[in-house]
């Protein structure tokens, strides 16, 4: 994360609360935004929205730490996700994770060094009829084929 | 509404294609479409005969009448005699020895139709998602007008049960009963919740309605909102889906203008407002407590049922939660009877059921067909047949949790009761097609490693028994499995059936039970003879210690 965003953090989630309201029942909806504007929920802001929302630091964070959307740790600028449920497992994906991993040498489930790239496995995207699908920040791909990585990629600077 | 009488299939085998089963196809398509039966008459291919010499074939269902060889020629007199008439071309009738092998299956089929009938998929594709007047055209909220000014809550209640509905997210539950039972229970504040956080792998279903019609969920909310007596409603849809939230959004707005959401809905008395909600992640949050727990901002752990939600539910007032495609049946069955409705179907699991066909077949996709069709016929007619000449090994009903259904049951009718009976599950309607390159060690395998990280955590018989499992199936695969692993399995299996606090737990180990009761050779040869037998294991006698 860059530092300008971080000195932005808590007018960013007093922001996202006065948009939801102070409501326990908001408490996913702003996480989501705030995760969404910082590309994570460090901990300033969790401690911010426990103050705000009146709720105990341990129940915000354990929130945070439940939902998969959301990060606790910071991310990297591109964010891949590849399906690694059956409907994609059957239609190679392994071979597209292997392709991703050996172009970016990054295993799955990790950050590069350079804080480019968050390559992650998940559950099921919900795209099944193109699978193996994957998906670069809000960008999908379907039917991907191990040979398309490298110049699906190079796209993202 | 266009209701299908009569379905045509032409075979459509290489063979069949070298000797022209295409024109015959475009012949029956032009003329039907002349004659104006394109609505009645659905027209198909489906492959995978066998060796025939009476190729290409024509099979109209739901005489199940096999004619053959077909001829340019034949066409009319089929359409004229058969499909106007209905009589059947004993002349053009296939000889007896052509009905066995491959196609012997279509015999036992007679009786039934498995063209496709779109009820809940009606206006998907044909509509403009965004526009309420295009919705309000094809016939949209007239069902929440006739709700409003000619039924009494109990009335539509009554509809629902004699429609004979069931519950679309997996269960089957009676529709109506459990809306009655939202009714019934005491307190003046009711919620209606929408169940959209469809995770279960395969499925896509949803989606395509919250993308496709997404007015047709707010009008159906709006009905269970009057007939259990709730005045606000929430739509929990998955983190990923932001188009299908963006098109709900945009749809309550507008329903909200034209006067059907909001204080006084149609000058009456009756006010109903819907809230939406996104999910951030968790495939958990689909089962209905925990999606209830996410709503107030907790994890989305599962509460311990009883009590339900039906009375204590949201904040812990009587709450109604239905799954996206139940609710997409709702307004048709209104609109046009639960007479209507029990035509299609079979008669204990009325109505259609949309499935997304995946993995290994020549089309994947959408469809919407009467409940009861076959396996078979689902791969053959709208598969396009197994890919590359590979045979059918297995397929998955219902995303992770569902069965696994060997090649012996491809001819079961696919509805709740025939499934029941024959010990497997319908679950959510996907259907992951697998041929005989996959391993079945390697399927299960994924299949609990999606259960070992979904896991909400909260009760260990899920928690620690679904990484057992996959350090067990991971042992086998990589080639030092033992054999008493097998027996681990299937405790471990009966375990989280019997011993899991919700729904996931319970049915994580369903794959694990089927493949040991259908392919216990398979994974015997990972253990005995140290071989995947399909080469897709590792088998490189690397132990798990995580």
């Amino acid at each position: 994360m860059t530092d300008t965003k971080v000195t932005n953090i808590l007018p960013i989630v007093q922001a996202t609360i006065e948009r939801h309201g102070p409501s326990k029942e908001e408490l996913v909806p702003i996480l989501s935004d705030i995760n969404r504007s910082l590309g994570y929920l460090p901990k300033e802001a969790l401690e911010e929205v426990s103050r705000l929302l009146k709720i105990p630091k341990s129940h915000v964070l354990s929130v945070a730490s439940f939902y998969y959307m959301f990060s606790t740790k910071p991310t990297g600028k591109h964010i891949i996700k590849v399906c690694e449920s059956a409907p994609c497992h059957v239609s190679n994906a392994f071979a597209v994770i292997r392709a991703i991993e050996e172009e970016l040498g990054l295993p799955p489930n990790s950050t590069s060094q350079d804080e480019k790239w968050t390559f992650i496995t998940t559950s099921c995207l919900g795209v099944c009829g193109v699978g193996p699908v994957m998906i670069i920040d809000d960008d999908i791909y379907g039917n991907v084929e191990p040979s398309q990585v490298p110049s699906i990629l190079s796209k993202y600077q | 509404m266009k209701i299908v009488r009569s379905m045509v299939l032409v075979s459509g085998d290489p063979v069949s294609l070298h000797r022209g089963a295409d024109t015959l196809l475009n012949r029956f398509q032009n003329r039907l479409a002349e004659l104006d039966l394109s609505n009645e008459i659905s027209i198909s291919t489906f492959s995978d005969v066998g060796r025939h010499d009476a190729l290409p074939m024509v099979v109209v269902y739901p005489e199940a009448v096999v004619y053959g060889p077909v001829s340019l020629q034949d066409v009319d007199l089929i359409i004229d005699e058969h499909l106007y008439k209905g009589r059947v071309v004993q002349s053009l009738l296939a000889p007896p020895k052509e009905l066995s092998g491959k196609i012997a299956w279509i015999h036992a089929r007679k009786g039934t139709l498995p063209a496709e009938q779109r009820i809940v998929l009606q206006r998907v594709g044909i509509i403009d998602p965004t526009d309420i007047e295009d919705y309000i055209i094809h016939d949209g909220y007239e069902a929440l007008t006739k709700v409003i000014t000619e039924m009494s809550p109990m009335d539509v209640i009554n509809e629902l049960r004699k429609s004979g509905l069931r519950g679309r997210g997996g269960a089957g539950f009676p529709t109506g009963v459990k809306w009655g039972f939202v009714a019934k229970a005491p307190g003046k504040q009711k919620y209606v919740i929408c169940n959209a956080d469809e995770s279960e792998p395969g499925t896509f279903k949803d989606r395509m309605i919250l993308e496709g019609d997404p007015h047709s969920i707010i009008e159906a909310m709006c009905i269970a909102g009057y007939a259990v007596g709730a005045s606000e409603g929430y739509i929990y849809i998955r983190g990923e889906y932001a188009l299908a939230k963006e098109r709900i959004v945009n749809a309550i707005k507008q329903a909200k203008e034209m006067g059907f959401l909001g204080s006084n809905i149609l000058g009456s008395d009756f006010g109903f407002e819907i809230h939406v909600h996104s999910g951030a992640g968790a495939y958990i949050c689909g089962e209905e407590t925990a999606l209830i727990e996410s709503i107030e901002g907790n994890r989305g752990e599962p509460r311990p049922r009883p009590p339900y939600p039906t009375t204590h539910g949201l904040w812990g007032k009587p709450t109604l939660v239905n799954n996206v495609e139940t609710l997409a049946n709702v307004p048709p069955i209104i609109r046009n009877d639960s007479g209507w409705y029990t035509q299609f179907g079979t008669p204990s699991s009325p109505g259609t059921k949309v499935y997304t066909i995946l993995g290994n077949v020549n089309v994947t996709g959408l469809i919407e067909v009467p409940m009861g069709i076959t396996l078979r016929e689902v791969i053959s007619i709208y598969g396009g047949g197994m890919k590359a000449g590979s045979d059918f090994k297995l397929a998955q009903t219902g995303g992770s949790s569902g069965s696994i259904i060997p090649a012996a049951l491809q001819d079961t009718p696919m509805d709740f009761d025939s499934y029941a009976k024959a010990g497997v599950s319908l679950g959510s309607g996907a259907l992951l097609i697998c041929n005989n390159e996959i391993c079945v060690v390697d399927l299960s395998k994924v299949l609990i490693n999606f259960f070992r990280k979904e896991s909400c955590g909260k009760c260990n018989p899920c928690r620690i028994g679904n990484q057992r499992a996959y350090q067990i199936l991971t042992n086998i695969s990589e080639g030092v499995g033992q054999i008493s692993d097998l027996d681990n399995l299937k405790l471990l299996s009966n375990n989280l059936y019997e011993m899991s606090n919700c729904g996931l737990g319970q049915t994580a180990g369903t794959p694990i039970r089927d493949i040991l009761t259908h392919f216990r050779a398979e994974i015997e040869a990972h253990i005995l003879l140290k071989v995947c037998p399909v080469g897709v294991c590792p088998m490189s006698g690397k132990a798990y210690y995580a």
